[in-house]
Order: C-alpha cells, then structure tokens, then sequence
C-alpha cells in the first residue's frame, strides 16, 4: 500500500508542471478567446452576448473568400511538397548508403535552424528584380528585362513550401526506412514495372508517413503569416493576415478571435474530410 | 516535499523580482530611431534610472497596452491622433500631470496641438515629441513631373508607383481627389461615401502599383533600387534616401503633406511615473533633442534644438518645405472611434482586389 501511496505522489508531482502549462498557457487564454468571440460591444459599450463575429464571417465575401483563397494554396502546397520530397526521401532511405544519408538529411535540416524569417528574407534577396535569379539571366543573356518574381503569389508560394516541406520529408523517410526492399525485389523479379511497384507497393506503405506529413505541412502553411505577409504580393491574401488585421488595425479582438477558431474548425474539417475521402484513420497515422 | 518547498520559494522570488524590477528602471515602448543608446546612457549616468527600450508601432503599442490593460510599460510613444478613441474606450493612459512638465523647452503651438488633439474632458493625455509629414518620394530624374498625391494613380508611371496600404493613403488620395476627409471627421456616414470612392479610385489604379511597401526599409529598398519611381513616404525616409542618391527626395505634395506628431503618453499601470516624466523633460532639452533629429532626421518639438542642427538637416528641410508647403500640411485630428474599422475594411477591400 505505502509503494503505491509513494508512487502516486511523485506521479502526481510530475504530471503537475505539465498541466500547469497546459491549463494556464494554453487552456485559459483559448477560452478567453472563445469568451471574446462572442461578444461585442453595445451601443452603450457594455459587452453583449453575439453571434455577429462569427455571422460576419460569412457575410462579408472579403473574408470567406481570402479563407477559400488561403485553404487552396494550403492544400496545392501540400500536394507540391508532397512531389518535391517524396523523390528525396526514397533516395535517402533506399538508393543510398546510410553514413551519407544521416549526413544529407541532417543538411536538409539547415533551414530550420536560421529561422523562419531569415530563410524568407533570403528568398528576397533571390527573386527580386535586381536579386540573384534576374541578374544570372539577364548575364546569361535569356532574357533582356527582369521577370517579375517577388511581390507575387509564386513567390509566396516559393515561401511556403521552402519552409514547411522539411516537415514531409521526415515522417514519410520513417515510414520509408521500414519498409523491406524485400518486397520491391519479389514485385521486380514477377515481373512488376517501375511504375506497378510504386503506385502498388511503395505508395501504399509509406501512406501513414505522406498523411501525417501532409496534415504538418497543410497545417503550417494555413496558419504561417510571415511568409505571406513579406514575399506576397499586392493582392496575395492570407486568411491570418486577416485575423492579424483585426486584432491591430481594427481592434476588434471579438472578431479576431472568432476568426482564430473558424480557421481551426474549418482547416479540422478539412483534414477530417481528406482523411475521410482517401480512407486512412488518424489511429493509424502516428504510427 | 522539500524540492517542492524550494521551487515554490524559487517561483515567488522569480514573481518578486518580476514586480520589483519597476522601480529604478523605465520601461519605454517608442519607434526606432526616439530613444538613441547615447542619450539612454547619457540619462542612466544622470538619474540612475536604468531604460529598457522596445521597439513598436502605434498598432503594437495599441494592442500590447490593451492586453494588459495599460501595463507592462512606464511610458509610450503614440501618434497623437491614435491616443483619444483608445483612451475612451480602453482606459489605458495617465492623464499628464503638465505641471511635471517643462513646457517652455517645447514649442508652443505642439503643446496646443497635443492638448487639443489628444485631450478628453479637459484632461490631456499626451506631450509632444516628434513630428514629422507623410508625402511623397520621387525620383526626380525619371519623374520629373510628379508632384501630388493623384500622382499615385497616373498612368504615366504604371508600374513604378508604390505606396503603403494603411490609412495615410486612404487621406492622402482623397486630398488627391480634391476632397478634406478631416472635415467629415464629424460625420461617419459622409466619411464612409468619401471612403468608398476613394476604395473605388485604388481599385481601379492598383494595375500600375508595383507593390506596397511595409515599412520604412522596405519603401527605402524599393526606390533606390530604382523598381520605383514614385512612392508615398516619411520625410526622414526620403531625407535619407537623398544622401545615396540626389536624383531622389521627398517632396510636399501639391495637396498637402499629412502631418503627424508622436508624443509621450503614460500607460495606466505605469510603475514609474516619476521616471516616465524624468526622461521626457531630459531628452526634450534642446541638446539632447537635437541629437535624436541628427541621428534620425525626425524633427524635434524641442523649441531651442535648432541651435543644434547640423548642416544637413537645415538644408534637407528648407529643399523640401516652403512655406508654402507648412502652411498646407494637413495635420492628423483625433481620429473618432468607429472610423478604424471603416478605413480597415476598405483596405482589406483593395488589398483583395485583382
């Protein structure tokens, strides 16, 4: 009895930090917000009970149109990252020795430790009018005049996806390094095309991996700001510029806040449906 | 039991020291370029008062006070005309006690206009800093001709005007478009129509927009690098713009500069008052004052700072200001409560605009 009292203490002093910092940091402050997102000020600027935050929402087409606007990027994004590294990650883990392919994944992690910022002004620097891109061009004679690069949704888009495909890259080399070669050499040697192993075997496997990564990186891209906010362009909207709008420009915190928990829900909805339309179980995604 | 005992005690003196940390030291919010770390140190030798500056905008300041309802800092930096709509409805300032002040190192007309524009039922919640005119940079070799804010929608320049997309626009294209938006501040639902056109203007014209720039780096980089020829902008910003390169210089627009004035303001939580008017009475001293406009351009309230000037800042303001040009400065009055999201709106809208 005295081994389990004892045990239960210390369990209980443990476990006490963590749900400090969940219940102050991050429980309370959301449901001030949510508090906040239903209420307005009257006339007489008392605070009222409101569904009008949330109503304005889709009233307004500015804003549900900028979240459709956001939500698409998110998800082309998502697919792109998807293409770009899924390439990388088979090579690290099946075509190459792993002493180099540690070495080479722990250089694909370089960008994450300057920062988010510093990796977006360095995209600046690149695709600006008189940056590093336009000038070889211009040197190499392909073209006469600059292409106009920066300030656009492509570059914004560069942005994104530079930032967040680190994030699909690991989970799908995990689930790729399980993976015995095994099977790939019994398709080949039954006579499987190149393309029949990739699409029956090798995409199959790893699809807990692209899931988990996909939802990372959808969910990075929906909620990032500085990206959009310094490489977009004159008429790149970003549903978090939006809310950032409200809360400094506008000072409407009830707006903001429900605009913080409208893009949770619907990019939870989102998921949720993805999830649903390619079959695959949240349980099984962590794994 | 014990090691409990000892990280409690350790949390209080944490939580302690956080509370005690607000005497000796003053805590400043206030935009870059106010507060130089010569004159900071100068002020700590003095007083033996330490200054803890942070950087901010009238946006963050705003918002930042709000959370915590007027606390977290000693003394704040907003522009005048942002200080009564918040104050009404937040409460997040001191009143200024003047006669803390010392109002004879100050101008005159500022102290008026600060009192004017910022005053609630006979109580004043700001002193002068700054102040300083938004109007227009232009690269004078290759638009020789701009001069006014309709500028910004000539098709002349398609694709080499850029400006900011915040409320100064918003005002600077209406005096653009003949119109006196200050003179509607009395009248939400005529604001609201002049807004609306003036939306409808930026619409149509955002094809010849290069980009918005975002701050005072960005709105620099782009002109020099010559993607833009034509740019609202800062004074200072195209003062220093103008040493690089002279093709290049702010200019008063036909319709008028907007002016601002950026002043002190004591949040409500302040910790130390005493401080907050300490430093402002120390860097409003004409010597003091005239280092911060040496520095950064920005031109001081401070009434004897001009003994101080250097060269550079008497010739960058007689090319850039006539007379003329003063007497036609629009300046910025209270903006009235309700209006921020009128002008928000309708930026989202041309921000949204293909």
């Amino acid at each position: 009895m005295e081994n389990k009292k004892g045990f239960n203490i210390t369990f209980y002093l443990l476990i006490l930090p963590v749900l400090l910092w969940l219940i102050v940091l991050i429980v309370l402050p959301h449901l001030d917000l949510l508090i906040s997102s239903f209420q307005a000020d009257s006339d007489s600027g008392a605070k009222i009970f409101t569904l009008e935050n949330y109503t304005a929402f889709f009233k307004s087409k500015i804003y549900w149109l900028t979240f459709v606007n956001t939500a698409a990027y998110a998800i082309g994004i998502t697919i792109l990252a998807f293409i770009v590294t899924f390439p990388v990650a088979f090579y690290l883990t099946k075509v190459i020795s792993k002493k180099y392919a540690s070495f080479l994944a722990l250089l694909l992690l370089i960008p994450l430790w300057v920062g988010e910022l510093v990796t977006v002004y360095g995209w600046m620097i690149l695709l600006g009018d008189h940056g590093v891109i336009n000038e070889f061009l211009l040197y190499i004679g392909l073209i006469d005049k600059p292409i106009n690069m920066l300030y656009t949704n492509f570059s914004m888009s560069i942005g994104l996806l530079y930032i967040s495909m680190l994030f699909m890259v690991v989970p799908v080399m995990s689930t790729l390094e399980s993976l015995d070669d095994s099977l790939i050499e019994a398709a080949s040697d039954l006579g499987a095309t190149k393309w029949t192993i990739f699409t029956r075997i090798i995409i199959p496997y790893s699809m807990p991996g692209i899931t988990s990564g996909g939802i990372i990186v959808f969910m990075l891209v929906i909620g990032d700001y500085v990206a959009p906010d310094i490489l977009g362009g004159k008429s790149s909207l970003w549903f978090t510029e939006q809310i950032y709008n409200e809360f400094l420009s506008t000072f409407n915190w009830g707006e903001g806040a429900a605009f913080g928990f409208l893009l949770l829900m619907i990019s939870s909805s989102i998921i949720w449906l993805a999830l649903k339309l390619t079959g695959q179980k949240l349980e099984r995604v962590g794994s | 039991m014990k090691r409990l005992a000892i990280s409690s005690v350790a949390i209080a003196t944490l939580l302690a020291g956080s509370l005690y940390a607000g005497n000796g030291t003053l805590r400043l919010i206030t935009w870059k370029g106010y507060a130089p770390k010569a004159l900071v140190k100068k002020f700590e030798k003095e007083t033996g008062i330490k200054v803890k500056v942070t950087y901010s905008n009238n946006e963050e300041m705003i918002a930042k006070l709000r959370a915590t309802r007027g606390g977290g800092f000693d003394l704040a930096q907003p522009s005048v005309d942002r200080i009564s709509f918040v104050q009404k409805k937040f409460h997040i300032y001191h009143a200024i006690d003047y006669s803390k002040v010392n109002t004879d190192q100050i101008t005159a007309a500022m102290v008026k206009a600060s009192k004017k524009i910022s005053g609630i039922d006979g109580k004043v919640y700001s002193v002068p800093f700054i102040y300083g005119t938004t109007g227009m940079i232009v690269n004078k070799k290759l638009a020789p001709e701009a001069n006014d804010w309709s500028d910004l929608w000539n098709p002349k320049y398609a694709g080499k005007i850029s400006y900011r997309l915040k409320r100064p626009i918003l005002i600077g294209a209406a005096f653009g478009m003949g119109y006196n938006p200050f003179a509607l501040y009395s009248d939400k639902a005529a604001y609201k129509k002049l807004i609306d056109k003036v939306t409808k203007k930026l619409i149509e014209s955002k094809k010849y927009v290069k980009t918005y720039w975002t701050s005072g780096d960005t709105q620099k980089a782009v002109v020099k690098s010559g993607d833009v020829w034509v740019e609202s902008g800062w004074d200072a910003i195209g003062w220093q713009v103008h040493d690089q390169n002279p093709n290049i210089d702010f200019i008063c627009p036909k319709s008028g500069a907007l002016g601002w004035i950026d002043t002190f303001a004591i949040p409500a939580k302040s910790k130390n008052i005493e401080a907050a008017y300490k430093w402002i009475n120390f860097i409003l001293q004409p010597k003091n004052a005239a280092y911060v406009t040496n520095q950064s351009s920005y031109m001081t309230v401070s009434k004897d700072a001009p003994k101080y000037f250097n060269d550079k800042i008497k010739t960058d303001f007689k090319r850039s200001y006539s007379q003329k040009d003063i007497d036609n400065i629009k300046w910025y009055d209270a903006l009235p409560s309700g209006f921020a999201a009128i002008e928000a709106k309708a930026l989202d809208k041309i921000k949204a605009a293909q």
